[in-house]
């Protein structure tokens, strides 16, 4: 078992495997997204509140779901490494960072480019605005350890440890808008009631967190290979690889 | 739109809300045009410094 596991956790095989699921995520993410914006355009019905300031939400809602998902895909893998020493774990987590800080960066902003009209101000600090941009800084602080730290073992485990203490920041995330008085408003899908959302919005909304969660599978595995590649750059099957580009 | 012939113009005015929807689909669209050519420019370079280190190294022995 272990060894089967030290095997398919090899950053060389985990290189030639990935090669082959990249273009799949990336060109469903595409037509999906492609699909998803269709209807989130030219389908689903004006807001009878927020009018059209509303299609704002096919991007937003996906983007700040995408940009917790990363971030617990990330802090589980750091955990993994930090624990099992499986190497491809520090390398998914590596390459996690900056995607999951694009997509929270892009919740933050149109975020922002939403409450403008709605609330009549970019930003509050309240608190799910507040815990998110955290969460900004939680990417940030990772990706600045990783950056920093010559030595890649202790790279891994200091900023492992931060991905893992900040995990905390999660359900913080998600429930600030039940536990303190916010401006944001509450939850309309993930509710364990109906959802309440005309499905018209709901379906391209699924559709474009879909899309995103594809985009990020396609660009982890990207980033993943580069990290592999880097880390591995004085181990022969690197070099190997390297001869014959 | 309710049901009368669709214009672009009208599509593209967003109902007043022109500049913050669109700025909001352009800069996400910026984000993720970045995180496609961002690991592509990384990839060369990591190749270059390996290719770079063997030659290296050959010159050596």
């Amino acid at each position: 078992m272990w060894a089967w596991i030290q095997k398919f956790s090899s950053p060389k095989y985990f290189y030639g495997m990935s090669a082959k699921l990249i273009p799949w995520f990336a060109f469903s993410a595409l037509l999906i997204a492609l699909y998803g914006l269709y209807l989130g355009f030219f389908v689903a019905p004006p807001d009878y509140q927020q009018g059209e300031s509303y299609r704002i939400i096919f991007i937003h809602v996906p983007a700040a779901w995408m940009s917790m998902f990363v971030y617990v895909v990330m802090a589980v893998s750091a955990a993994i490494g930090l624990i099992w020493q499986i190497r491809l774990a520090d390398v998914i987590a590596a390459a996690s960072a900056p995607i999951g800080a694009s997509f929270t960066f892009i919740a933050l902003v149109t975020g922002s480019l939403w409450g403008k009209p709605m609330w009549g101000t970019y930003w509050v600090w309240d608190a799910r605005l507040t815990s998110e941009l955290i969460l900004l800084f939680l990417y940030f602080g990772y990706m600045a350890l990783q950056a920093s730290i010559e030595d890649q073992r202790m790279a891994d485990k200091a900023s492992g440890l931060l991905a893992i203490v900040g995990v905390v920041n999660i359900p913080i995330i998600h429930y600030s808008v039940e536990w303190w008085n916010t401006l944001h408003q509450g939850a309309t899908v993930t509710k364990f009631d109906k959802p309440s959302i005309h499905i018209d919005m709901l379906i391209p909304l699924l559709l474009m967190a879909l899309a995103f969660k594809l985009f990020y599978f396609a660009m982890v595995l990207v980033r993943a290979r580069n990290e592999a590649l880097y880390r591995d750059r004085n181990r022969r099957w690197v070099r190997e690889l390297v001869e014959k580009l | 739109m309710n049901g009368s012939e669709f214009s672009w113009s009208e599509f593209f005015a967003m109902g007043g809300y022109a500049f913050f929807v669109w700025w909001s689909y352009g800069l996400t669209l910026a984000v993720i045009v970045l995180n496609i050519v961002m690991p592509v420019v990384q990839r060369k370079k990591v190749i270059k410094r390996v290719k770079r280190a063997i030659r290296r190294e050959q010159l050596q022995e």
